[in-house]
């Protein structure tokens, strides 16, 4: 029996509309695919591109040429099976933690006295149980995420679309959500596609790290497949030594990505 | 600083100016009176005024009917402004079409239209809500408007993503981001709708609190001029009070509407 591909990007490419009517590629022929219950990381310098492949798996952007195709099918408008974790605060500022969550529901139809109890629910799964009345400027920003993530995975999408999105936070909160991620991934192993600029990150929470050239026109450059054992412990598997092994193997080629898309970047400024 | 200190300091600039104005007003410094009463009148004439208002009982229809005004410029001019700010704000088209013409008549000073209310809709409270209207609307219109377009990209695009409509997008975004846009304009709104009402009535009508202020200064009464503003004072502070009550009620989700008051 073959599963379909939970996403599949055929030699996508994307372009933008510059404001002096260039034109500037920012993903040339990227090829990717996700299998259902595949956590892939894509890894790439400030930049590069990723984000804009997430959207365009997400349905937020048209490809210029190339393929999108969600479980088979062609993609059109938006990705109605993919929950999506911004990078940027996304919760609904005027509704309370209980509320936010509870939308993903509410839109689906479902009646708001049965959508409360299983958003209550989703909360204390996220370990917020106790700040359900509160509005998003009153909690910490590991917290929205916490409750971001509430709202995303309470909708049951079969694939989860993440661009960045513990960026914002310390580095000790990351590692803490990233567990968090994985443990409520681990209970049904949804398909992920986990956009980060943070190598260690993506190796300890991923099944595969793609790694994306500098942009403009950036590629996919390198596909690696991680194969510590779940379930994984976020703290623990840094000290592994295949975690290492395959660090160094794969900032052996991300390095000089990097440092190109850090040179363009400052010569961008000269220019200008 | 506590609450009572600065309550007894508050007061205390008060007292001091009352005493001041009596003082200056009614014992000669110098073999001069400084304040002149004929202009000046002084705190205890004022005072009497404002009690035999209040003891007769006139006070009271002047004061309901220019609040009266107020609300129904409020009301009114707020519909409008809220509709239109939406409309303009979804439809870019007619916003550009109209963008020159609202540009303009906002820039007019709305004193200029009084007269001609006054000859479209008589002398009796419309001509006054509607100068009312003519202020409100402006400004709710403006803070609609941009409520609708600077709708955070991520909040929208999130609530796309989480599956909404076109219709929920406006029920569960634009609309909340609209209101409070509004909301924090509510003092100002207000505010221009009882400058409206008063403005209105001092230039033509025959009751209100602006009424009332131009007919003391037509017969050369400084104190009824003064015991009018005093009056008139004591009303918008008691509105806005109630406008304040209303907003941290409405806007308990946003940080500064709680922060921003000690």
């Amino acid at each position: 029996m073959t599963t379909p591909t939970a996403v599949a990007l055929e030699d996508a490419k994307v372009a933008f509309r510059l404001g002096d009517g260039r034109v500037y590629t920012a993903v040339e022929k990227a090829h990717l695919a996700v299998a259902q219950g595949e956590f892939v990381a894509i890894v790439g310098p400030t930049g590069c591109g990723k984000s804009t492949l997430l959207n365009v798996a997400a349905g937020l952007l048209k490809p210029a040429a190339g393929s999108v195709r969600i479980f088979d099918r062609p993609l059109t408008g938006l990705n109605q099976d993919a929950g999506y974790l911004f990078q940027a605060d996304a919760l609904f500022p005027w509704k309370t933690a209980l509320d936010n969550v509870a939308i993903g529901l509410e839109i689906k139809g479902t009646p708001r006295t049965q959508a409360l109890p299983q958003a209550q629910k989703w909360l204390t799964s996220v370990g917020l149980g106790a700040f359900a009345g509160r509005y998003p400027h009153m909690l910490s920003g590991g917290q929205r995420k916490r409750v971001a993530l509430a709202q995303v995975l309470i909708r049951d999408p079969k694939i989860l679309l993440m661009d960045e999105p513990f960026g914002p936070l310390d580095a000790q909160t990351r590692q803490v959500m990233g567990n968090l991620l994985l443990d409520l991934w681990n209970a049904d192993r949804k398909a992920v596609l986990f956009v980060t600029h943070d190598l260690e990150e993506a190796i300890a929470l991923a099944d595969r790290v793609v790694i994306m050239s500098a942009g403009p026109s950036s590629r996919i450059i390198g596909d690696w497949r991680v194969s510590l054992p779940r379930p994984r412990d976020i703290f623990e598997v840094r000290l592994d030594k295949e975690f290492h092994a395959l660090h160094r193997e794969i900032w052996s080629v991300l390095k000089d990505e990097v440092m190109k898309g850090y040179a363009q970047s400052t010569h961008a400024v000269e220019a200008v | 600083m506590s609450r009572p200190t600065l309550f007894a300091l508050q007061v205390l600039v008060a007292v001091v100016c009352i005493v001041l104005w009596q003082v200056l007003s009614t014992v000669p410094v110098f073999g001069k009176i400084l304040l002149p009463p004929f202009f000046f009148s002084n705190p205890f004439d004022v005072f009497s005024q404002i009690v035999k208002w209040f003891a007769s009982g006139v006070i009271w229809k002047h004061l309901g009917i220019t609040l009266a005004e107020s609300i129904l410029a409020f009301v009114i001019g707020s519909l409008g402004g809220v509709l239109v700010g939406f409309w303009f704000a979804r439809q870019p088209l007619v916003a550009a079409v109209f963008d020159p013409y609202v540009k303009m008549v906002n820039a007019l000073p709305r004193v200029v239209l009084a007269p001609i209310f006054a000859l479209w809709l008589g002398l009796g409270i419309w001509s006054k809500v509607a100068l009312g209207v003519t202020l409100v609307f402006f400004i709710v219109f403006f803070n609609v408007y941009q409520g609708v377009k600077e709708v955070s990209r991520t909040v929208l695009d999130n609530g796309r993503m989480l599956g909404m409509s076109e219709r929920q997008l406006m029920q569960h975004v634009y609309w909340p981001s609209a209101l409070s846009w509004m909301f924090s304009s509510l003092h100002t709104s207000v505010g221009f709708a009882v400058v409206g009402a008063v403005v209105g009535e001092y230039l033509g009508s025959a009751a209100g609190l602006g009424y009332l202020i131009q007919q003391a200064e037509g017969v050369f009464d400084v104190a009824g001029v003064f015991a009018g503003m005093f009056v008139l004072s004591a009303f918008v502070i008691l509105i806005d009070f109630g406008v304040t009550l209303v907003e941290r009620r409405l806007l308990v989700w946003r940080p500064t509407a709680l922060d921003g008051r000690g």
